[in-house]
């Protein structure tokens, strides 16, 4: 009996830990998945004014964002390869070219919102309150939704920056990747999000 | 395994294996799904207590008309902490929680769940959050806003509903946790040959409930955030000042809050499904009807959020839609009932107390059942909605079908559990004075809320005086009786006479083939399964 005390130490079963982040991936989508419906509701009852105000917003720096995100998707994936072909400095290299790409998003995301904040907008601003209820709600949804969003890039980092210690440690390794790919699968989440927050908020105008 | 005794030189049972920790820790670290599962049980004493003692003011008020104990703003509250304790820390996590965690892996033929410490981790989650609605008390009073956290009063309240309503999501949290670790359980941890028609009933509504924990609740988390943006920042989402619909939050919060009336009955239904064939020693009838309407009413719960808002405003399609739907998920409620029925049928009976609850289960669900058809119906739901009908209905479904289950399976896994029998006779004295003051407290709510008595206020019309006065000496016994019921469980889980008996009642699922209280690892060898379940002969 002594030596089964730790058992769960013992147990690995990579399929469940796969099926446990596809499972809660579904539970992310459905998180994001009310905040759409809510935007889906207030764009058909202020067409002009989601219209007008999606127009206030950058295009080329939400371009440039998506460019980053997409890119630290396939750098996450090709780290994801690289372990598996035994090549230790390689999926290191990669996993911290994602780490910044993401920062670069942030940077990016930091300068965009201070930027809206200068200019007077911000949830509750006596501004909004001026232009009417469309823009309040375009840029209520605006702010909380790309919040939330870079909320979850951070934990993405987070979760990565462990991966990359365990990758440095020999923890993840070519027969042992599970945490990597997970992490990963995360990443492409939070890059899909922002592929559906891009058209919404600066495309369609 | 063979053997019907256990060799008690060299077994240790879950309950003497400590990991070599000391007092609490033994507890609060061990990632030992059955550990796990007590760990949920005593927190919810505690919190079932309070929600209790709550319930007990608000009937004690309205006792007689006008202020008898509270004036209107304490009675909000009440009402409010009550269904805030009763619903996100009692009901939701409930059966899958203790029970689930204590039983599923047993009953699959597992060593334990499939990710330990999360499940743990999903343990302190639920700690979290009912700090948070303790700490929703205090400051500048508890919330008054009804457990639904409506818009916009939600946001324009001064009482302290943030922490209230943040704890809810920090709850959902641990209930989308706790789901995710069982689907994914049951996915991959199936003992060999355990096939998925031949898991127990329980396993199934746990599959069941585990989906709907999954895809409903995330976005109750994600419309209680949106309100403390509202508080917080004054976004406008709800605030129909600022372009908001507070419709919109009604909507959303439905399309979580009614599947999770399914994540409540769902095992309770499981419950039922696995003490009926025990004491009947007889095979479930329509096994697969069983799991086929599990499945139905996990997916048709998804689309009849609407018939809480019938009065709200929506436009004719969608009442007559959700009026409809809200008929067909009847439907496989019905066929569980016909199939038990049918299961104790030329069964040989024996009156054990698991059974009294579950027969009287089925006495309170059908009433309870019902009556949700008078509200889902379009007409008759214009004139009871916001009444006591919907109070008496509610409570008949919540605490009459998951109550009387929980209860239910604490008296028929207890001895499992913890290796010591109750005394039945207490057992069987608190269960009749439970069932007495049961009916007789909401019994006349019924009444009350068609001759037009609304919910939700201290105070009602001299008319309606009597069957309240009813309601609360029904109250009163069935606080009784469930103060039989807790002491003679703790004192018997304590003082107790031992048991190390395997199989007391006869059953026929793997819980009944480990020994008594189970070892850390449940099983010395992983059990291959040749037999379908539920099979005596």
């Amino acid at each position: 009996m002594s030596e089964t005390l730790s058992h769960q130490a013992v147990h690995r079963d990579d399929e469940a830990s796969k099926l446990g982040i596809w499972l809660f991936i579904f539970t992310e989508l459905l998180f994001f998945g009310g905040l759409f419906v809510t935007y889906a509701v207030y764009r058909h009852a202020n067409k002009q004014a989601f219209h007008l105000a999606a127009m206030e917003l950058d295009v080329a720096v939400g371009t440039i964002n998506t460019v980053i995100l997409l890119v630290s998707s396939m750098t996450i994936a090709m780290a994801t390869t690289s372990v598996q072909k035994k090549d230790k400095r390689t999926t290191l290299i990669l996993i911290w070219i994602t780490l910044l790409l993401a920062l670069a998003f942030l940077v990016n995301k930091y300068f965009e919102w201070s930027g809206k904040i200068g200019h007077g907008i911000w949830p509750g601003s006596p501004l909004l309150e001026d232009l009417g209820r469309g823009d309040t709600l375009f840029f209520g949804l605006y702010f909380f939704m790309t919040g939330l969003h870079a909320l979850h890039i951070i934990i993405g980092m987070v979760l990565l920056a462990v991966v990359l210690v365990r990758v440095q440690k020999d923890r993840i390794t070519f027969d042992n990747f599970q945490l990597l790919e997970n992490g990963g699968l995360y990443w492409h989440l939070v890059d899909l999000i922002w592929i559906f927050l891009f058209p919404l908020f600066y495309l369609i105008a | 395994m063979s053997s019907n005794t256990t060799d008690h030189t060299a077994y240790k049972s879950y309950l003497e294996e400590d990991g070599g920790r000391k007092g609490i820790f033994k507890w609060i670290l061990s990632t030992d799904h059955k550990r796990i599962g007590l760990l949920y049980l005593y927190a919810m004493m505690g919190w079932f207590v309070i929600g209790v003692v709550l319930g007990l003011l608000m009937k004690l008020e309205l006792i007689a008309p006008g202020k008898t104990l509270m004036g209107p703003q304490a009675y909000n509250a009440t009402f409010t902490v009550h269904g805030v304790i009763m619903i996100f820390l009692i009901v939701i996590p409930g059966l899958p929680a203790v029970f689930g965690n204590f039983m599923l892996p047993i009953q699959i033929g597992a060593k334990d769940v499939a990710f330990p410490r999360l499940n743990l981790f999903s343990w302190y989650i639920y700690v979290l959050g009912g700090i948070l609605v303790i700490i929703s008390l205090f400051g500048n009073g508890a919330p008054d806003t009804g457990w639904t956290f409506y818009a916009p009063y939600s946001f324009k309240t001064g009482t302290n509903m943030l922490p209230a309503a943040l704890g809810a999501f920090v709850l959902g949290f641990s209930s989308i946790l706790t789901g995710l670790n069982f689907i994914v359980t049951i996915h991959r941890m199936r003992a060999p040959g355990m096939t998925w028609f031949k898991m127990p009933l329980f396993v199934w509504t746990l599959y069941g409930t585990g989906w709907i924990q999954l895809l409903a609740t995330p976005v109750v988390g994600i419309t209680l955030l949106m309100v403390a943006g509202e508080r917080i920042l004054g976004i406008g989402f709800f605030d129909p000042a600022k372009g908001g619909d507070p419709l919109l939050y009604q909507h959303l919060f439905w399309i979580y809050s009614h599947p999770a009336v399914y994540i409540m009955i769902l095992p309770a239904m499981g419950v039922i499904s696995e003490i009926i064939p025990t004491f009947s020693k007889k095979t479930i009838f329509g096994y697969r009807a069983i799991v086929i309407s599990t499945l139905a009413i996990a997916f048709v719960g998804y689309f009849v959020w609407g018939h809480h808002m019938f009065t709200s405003g929506m436009s004719g399609t969608a009442l007559w839609a959700f009026s409809l739907l809200t008929f067909i998920v009847a439907i496989p409620s019905a066929i569980k009932v016909f199939n038990w029925i049918s299961t104790m049928h030329q069964g040989s009976i024996s009156l054990e107390i698991p059974f009294l609850w579950a027969v009287s289960f089925i006495f309170v669900f059908m009433i309870g059942g019902l009556t949700g058809l008078v509200l889902g119906s379009l007409a008759t739901d214009v004139h009871v909605h916001d009444t006591a009908f919907v109070v008496a209905h509610f409570h008949f479904i919540v605490f009459g079908g998951v109550g009387f289950a929980f209860f239910g399976a604490m008296h028929y896994w207890f001895p499992k559990i913890f290796g010591r029998m109750y005394d039945k006779r207490w057992a069987k004295t608190g269960w009749i004075t439970f069932f007495i003051g049961f009916v007789s407290l909401y019994g006349p709510m019924f009444y009350l809320g068609i001759k037009g008595m609304p919910r939700r206020y201290f105070d009602y019309l001299e008319e309606f005086h009597g069957p309240n006065i009813i309601s609360s000496m029904g109250a009163l016994i069935l606080i009784a009786g469930f103060l039989i019921i807790l002491v003679n469980l703790i004192q018997s889980a304590r003082h107790g006479e031992k048991t190390s008996e395997m199989n007391p009642w006869g059953g026929t699922n793997l819980e009944w083939q480990v020994p008594t209280p189970p070892p850390l690892e449940n099983f010395d060898e992983i059990p291959v399964i040749e037999k379908a379940t539920y099979k005596y002969d």
